[in-house]
């Protein structure tokens, strides 16, 4: 059962990406960086997983499965889309960043 | 930059193929039938909603745009890593910082895609395009803009602004040809 090794490998560095991305939100001192997190480290992850949900699905069923690649053309559009409206949320709500961060002066009120 | 399609019965044919290949998907079979359910959807649903929508630049380079589609997926992949390994470290060394790019590109279209690229690459989130519509004067048209990102451990601000212009945003320029 090769298929089972694949599926189990794949599983664990997804599951390793969104566990990093998890992580990251807690550890990251403002709210910035803890989104640096989430809209990178969790899109590998989440790849990871459906890469083993189809090689799972293309080893027991007849057929090969391709579903899964829709899931992923879609999170690959909203993950960046959501990152966007926080991002701007958090301008307009004039969060502070950490100290030290550069460049500060490169934003404009709203 | 072209906003209208050569046949009029195919008013945006790379969201045609889009719908065509997401039905299939859906699907999950090439069977005749669905193959002939889905030419007739690609071509129908895109007839009945074009006038709703704001016209759209057609991507002109489609051989550029898949090349253009595997780069960002290799660089999505390097970027997971390398922000992994900036997690995992140590917190203090890392130097957030706002960056403010000029952008060379016109219409709203390849500045969205643009900055998702942005967001899903290496360690910057994308944040607002400047200037912002809402504060300019009525119906004038910014004649300069910036796209406002953050990067998570910014090591040469000029070296990031030329990798962002170079590898991701001549590409769309070309794509687009805007």
């Amino acid at each position: 059962m090769y298929s089972e090794w694949i599926v189990s490998i794949l599983l664990l560095i997804g599951g390793a990406f969104i566990l990093i991305g998890s992580i990251g939100l807690i550890k990251m001192p403002d709210f910035f960086m803890r989104l640096h997190g989430p809209t990178k480290a969790t899109t590998l992850g989440m790849a990871g997983v459906l890469i083993a949900a189809m090689v799972f699905f293309s080893s027991t069923q007849s057929g090969i499965s391709v579903k899964e690649l829709l899931i992923t053309i879609f999170l690959l559009i909203t993950a960046p889309i959501s990152g966007y409206m926080l991002i701007k949320s958090a301008i307009h709500h004039k969060l502070k960043a950490k100290k030290g961060t550069k460049g500060l002066d490169n934003v404009e009120d709203d | 930059m072209r906003l209208e399609s050569r046949y009029r019965w195919l008013p945006t044919p790379f969201r045609s193929l889009l719908l065509f290949v997401v039905w299939l998907l859906l699907n999950n079979s090439v069977s005749a039938g669905h193959i002939v359910l889905a030419t007739i959807f690609a071509i129908l649903i895109p007839i009945a909603t074009f006038p709703f929508r704001d016209p759209q630049p057609l991507i002109l380079k489609p051989g550029l745009a898949i090349k253009q589609l595997f780069i960002v997926l290799y660089d999505i992949v390097t970027a997971n890593l390398q922000v992994a390994l900036l997690i995992l470290g140590p917190v203090k060394k890392l130097r957030p910082a706002f960056v403010k790019v000029p952008l060379d590109l016109s219409h709203e279209m390849p500045i969205t895609i643009l900055a998702s690229t942005v967001s899903l690459t290496p360690g910057t989130v994308s944040a607002e395009v400047y200037p912002i519509p809402e504060s300019l004067p009525e119906g004038e048209e910014p004649t300069e803009r910036f796209l406002l990102i953050h990067v998570l451990d910014l090591a040469d601000e000029e070296a990031l602004i030329n990798t962002i212009k170079t590898r991701y945003e001549a590409p769309l320029k070309e794509i687009f040809q805007c």
